[in-house]
């Protein structure tokens, strides 16, 4: 999957994971792709809500080495 | 969530009650919510400008996890809150919890607006000095215009 930046939020607990994906979208240009990678187990259903409220689509997610993997495209 | 708003009350100091509005404060924020947080009586202390007089005290805490059963009279004992105070922000670093200081800076960066209870900061002779720049004092009633509109209200 291609990606133009990616946020290592690995480690980080609720609600770091959501506040740094909206922080990294905020520098992004619309249609560019932000690679997420959590730890947070609660981040998969989180990010999916994050996804639903602001408009930016969840066009993928997987799973890397024991870490979850998020793409999320800026609206 | 454009367009839609959120109020809190915040009314508690101790470390297990400031994360609460800080954490919901924050997230709405990020996902698009207008957010006032009204501090009022301990939650004012939530606004002072260092955060690390922050504390929790295992005594009457019966909901709190202890990683041995503790009676009351050792709960009483001296340096027993500075040890539970540390033993939490320990364990909450080790698990990648955020700190009380990224959480407010992260609200501030989002433009979650701050309202300190005047009432409160004269009743318990505060000096604005103590608290961080930035945030408006005032009322019920001014508050209270902003959450009569609020999609989400909640009282902490």
């Amino acid at each position: 999957m291609q990606f133009d930046k990616e946020l290592d939020a690995r480690g980080l607990s609720c609600p770091l994971p959501i506040v740094k994906t909206k922080k990294s979208l905020n520098d992004m240009l619309s249609g560019q792709v932000l690679k997420v990678v959590s730890t947070d187990s609660g981040s998969v259903k989180d990010m999916q809500a994050f996804s639903n409220q602001t408009g930016n689509p969840l066009i993928d997610t997987a799973q890397e080495g024991g870490a979850f993997v998020f793409f999320l495209r800026k609206k | 969530m454009e367009g839609r708003k959120m109020a809190i009350i915040a009314t508690k100091g101790t470390l297990d009650w400031a994360y609460p509005p800080l954490i919901l404060a924050s997230t709405a924020a990020s996902l698009g919510y207008d957010v006032q947080v009204f501090f009022t009586f301990y939650g004012l202390q939530l606004l002072r400008k260092d955060l690390d007089s922050i504390r929790i005290s295992p005594l009457a805490n019966p909901a709190m996890p202890m990683p041995m059963p503790m009676p009351v009279f050792v709960q009483a004992l001296p340096g027993m809150e500075a040890m539970a105070t540390s033993m939490m922000k320990q364990k909450m670093k080790s698990k990648g919890v955020a700190s009380l200081q990224t959480l407010r800076d992260t609200c501030r960066e989002c433009d979650v607006k701050f309202i300190a209870c005047q009432m409160t900061v004269d009743l318990f002779e505060f000096d604005k000095s103590e608290f961080i720049d930035g945030i408006d004092y005032g009322g019920a009633a001014t508050f209270l215009e902003f959450a009569g509109g609020a999609d989400i209200t909640l009282y902490i």
